[in-house]
């Protein structure tokens, strides 16, 4: 008997749990995104996109009165984003979140899209393709426009699938792999996998660095072994050879002795770096432990190396790295994105950031292309976008002239730069 | 016999609620979904319910059945849900839907059962705790081996390799199956509802009846007093791999469903870990050990309850702890067990003496 009075408490609690999971998609939407919005603006002291919401929630009250004078009377237009925000890699996933917010309360402040208020709600995914879906689709309870998501490549494989399905236009602002836009409504701002990798080989090769190549690369990270395949491959037809290629995984990352000593017998005369900025500082304090000197030369991943707490940043000294984006640039956007950034969440963006933020001004650029209105259907969105993403040209943090074609990949240089006295330098 | 003349047995009794319960469920979810009433993601949290139940059923065989501990059930889903992914994906257009997905689960149950098998040769021979270690880093060495994997398809054959993706020496036109980390992409979208049901049915109908047969009795007995059951001459190995061997298969008949949910599938601590394994565990030790209906309910509350917290955004997770550590002293603490005992006769006495006035 115990266990039936057992099962029935929780069966009560299961059914009370599902109504509340039922009811969040009925007329309560309007009320549970502004208080959302509240929680987690809270923590970035974000009081602007508050009062636009709020605004913006009154304004939908009294739709009677249509005051055109008013920057939310046309509307809003609801950008939903996934992204790991806990667990190991939240460090990426905050970065997008806080681009993107950054973007969209500039976007606001500045009139909105075609006069219609943007409304960002971004999700977690723990970095889980099967959480990532659960994230889409309470986005979409919530009634996102376009997704600007996810953050990750395996995530966005999984939400590229149902997005397909629902027809809602995807932008992924950091997923690499090539499978992320392999449908005709998702794009992607960063550079793809393959095409870090030959940029890389082609740079190396065209510019003599080295004859001799050792290669250090996460073989259990999908962005790093996508770059190290490319870079072989794009290799054979460049005037240096790989001599070394020495794998690691996420499960031993601290320990690199063995594939430097590797490169050293090999005598490299440049390392590659596809991995990220945590992993390479310590090959690059443990490689001067061991007197290796010699040439490293990384891609965007390793942007933020100089950030990393109690890394000595003269070992960084003469690292190369072919990268979208670099926090030290001179240019007046990025000065501005940086401060801002900066005043908000109290650190340097790193490329995710800039890439979150230039994904949203393309979600602006190929709206007003497409002159999208808050009452079109998600559909109707989402064909209007994938023909304006061909038609436009984005100057953003994280390449001036972005176009992109209609496979989903954009266009754009990347740009070298050298660490020269603890700042990144163009070369 | 009792059934003939109309009158079931305790048991039996409560096998047909447990299979009501789902089925009823099912039957709600269904007339909710098809009216409009639920939303997009209690709809895409359905398969995942199904998944999770299936395997904490499978891990209720070992833990509550069988009384050893498994901290791999996570490693054999992951088994089960790449080998079927990787059939299904290379004979994406070769056969129809419905017939790929039903080889694809022979095969996925097929090939955990067999690596079930083949843990438990050594270990279940063993007293204490030996099994809780081995499928630990069980469970670990299989997800590192299959993002170490490289597995492709040409007109020449199957190649493979640990190396990468290069050396696979793959013809233009080839297929890749297994990328490494990035795992299996393409996997067609085979899982539903229905089916899903369907195999929590069949778990169900497998696992309670195994209960009841003479073999899950001779199992029993083996968990409860070993020497005893030696000593009335029961193969204490064969009856403890036979329950294992089948905890593992179904295990794999979840990671079947998983693979077919989702286009991508990757082998992350996340979703094939021991974080999951020990997650697959509570949820049956919050169901009640040996609980078969009680894994069900836990296993679709603890699969809801983070989702239905994310408007709660950062604090999700501390929730998620603090609700799960008062679940299981509401479950279990004598104090509380003793408070709810009291509680329900006062119900009752009440409900009497209303009904008397």
């Amino acid at each position: 008997m115990k266990k039936k009075m057992l099962s029935l408490v929780l069966a009560g609690a299961m059914t009370a749990a599902l109504l509340t999971g039922c009811g969040s998609d009925g007329a309560g939407s309007t009320t549970d995104t502004a208080a959302a919005d509240t929680a987690e603006d809270a923590g970035a002291d974000n009081a602007a996109a508050d009062t636009a919401a709020t605004e913006d929630a009154e304004a939908a009250e009294d739709t009677g009165a249509a005051d055109d004078t008013q920057a939310a009377a046309g509307g809003t237009f609801k950008i939903g984003g996934i992204g790991p925000l806990t667990g190991g890699a939240a460090v990426y996933g905050i970065a997008a979140m806080n681009g993107s917010q950054i973007a969209v309360d500039e976007i606001n402040a500045a009139g909105g899209i075609n006069g219609m208020t943007v409304e960002l709600n971004f999700q977690d995914d723990e970095l889980d393709a099967e959480k990532s879906v659960n994230a889409y689709n309470t986005l979409k309870d919530w009634g996102v426009q376009v997704l600007d998501g996810c953050v990750t490549s395996g995530c966005s494989i999984a939400v590229a699938a149902k997005t397909a399905e629902d027809r809602i236009f995807q932008l992924t602002p950091s997923g690499s792999a090539v499978e992320c836009v392999t449908n005709d409504n998702s794009f992607r701002v960063c550079f793809s996998d393959p095409n870090q990798g030959a940029a890389s080989a082609q740079y190396i090769g065209e510019h003599g660095l080295a004859s001799k190549v050792a290669v250090i690369y996460d073989s259990s990270d999908v962005y790093s072994s996508g770059i190290y395949e490319k870079f072989a491959k794009e290799a054979a037809n460049q005037p240096f050879e790989i001599v070394t290629a020495g794998a690691f995984t996420a499960d031993n990352k601290t320990d690199f002795s063995v594939q430097l000593q590797q490169a050293k017998d090999a005598g490299a005369d440049l390392v590659f770096l596809p991995i990220y900025y945590n992993e390479a500082a310590l090959i690059l304090k443990q490689a001067s432990d061991m007197g290796f000197d010699v040439q490293f030369f990384g891609c965007d991943g390793l942007d933020g190396i100089l950030g990393v707490e109690n890394f000595d940043a003269s070992l960084a000294e003469g690292v190369m790295l072919l990268t979208p984006f670099a926090a030290d640039a001179t240019d007046d956007l990025t000065v501005k994105f940086v401060t801002t950034y900066n005043e908000k969440f109290g650190e340097t963006p790193n490329q995710f950031a800039a890439d979150g933020y230039d994904a949203i001004y393309t979600i602006k650029a190929a709206a007003e292309q497409a002159g999208i209105t808050a009452d079109m259907s998600n559909e109707e969105i989402c064909t209007a976008l994938s023909t304006a993403m061909t038609q436009i040209t984005v100057d953003g943090l994280t390449g001036e002239g972005i176009t992109w074609d209609a496979s989903g990949e954009p266009t754009k240089e990347p740009k070298a730069v050298v660490i020269k006295d603890g700042v990144y330098t163009a070369m | 016999m009792k059934t003939k003349a109309g009158r079931l047995s305790k048991t039996t009794k409560n096998d047909l609620i447990t299979y009501a319960m789902v089925i009823v469920v099912y039957i709600v979810m269904q007339i909710l979904v098809s009216t409009g009433h639920v939303s997009s993601l209690i709809q895409g949290l359905l398969v995942p319910f199904c998944t999770y139940v299936i395997v904490a059923v499978a891990l209720n065989l070992t833990v509550g059945i069988l009384g050893e501990l498994s901290l791999g059930h996570a490693g054999f889903m992951c088994v089960g849900a790449f080998s079927s992914a990787v059939f299904s994906l290379a004979f994406k257009d070769a056969i129809p839907g419905g017939l790929r997905f039903f080889l694809a689960l022979l095969i996925g149950a097929a090939a955990a059962a067999m690596v079930g098998f083949l843990v438990g040769i050594p270990v279940l021979r063993l007293r204490g705790d030996y099994l809780a270690i081995v499928t630990l880093a069980f469970g670990e060495i299989i997800k590192n081996i299959i993002n170490a994997l490289y597995l492709g398809v040409d007109e020449n054959g199957v190649h493979f390799t640990m190396k990468d993706a290069l050396s696979l020496n793959m013809a233009d036109d080839g297929v890749m199956l297994i990328k490494g980390a990035q795992g299996v992409t393409g996997t067609p979208n085979d899982s539903s509802f229905t089916i899903g049901v369907v195999l929590v049915l069949v778990t169900l109908f497998i696992v309670l009846n195994f209960i009841h047969s003479r073999t899950g009795r001779a199992v029993m007995s083996i968990r409860d007093n070993r020497i005893a059951a030696e000593s009335i001459g029961i193969n204490v190995t064969k009856y403890k791999l036979i329950a294992f061997t089948i905890s593992a298969s179904l295990a794999g008949v979840a990671g079947v469903l998983y693979a077919h949910n989702l286009s991508t599938l990757n082998a992350l601590p996340k979703n094939f870990g021991y974080n999951m394994s020990i997650m697959i565990l509570v949820f049956v030790v919050l169901g009640g050990i040996g609980n078969i209906r009680g894994s069900i309910i836990a296993a679709v509350l603890l699969t809801l309850l983070p989702e239905v917290l994310r408007a709660l955004s950062d604090y999700r997770m501390l929730i998620y702890a603090i609700v799960l550590i008062a679940m299981m002293i509401f479950n279990w603490s004598p104090n509380a067990i003793f408070l709810r005992k009291r509680l329900k006769q006062r119900l009752t006495t009440g409900r009497k003496s209303g009904k008397e006035a």
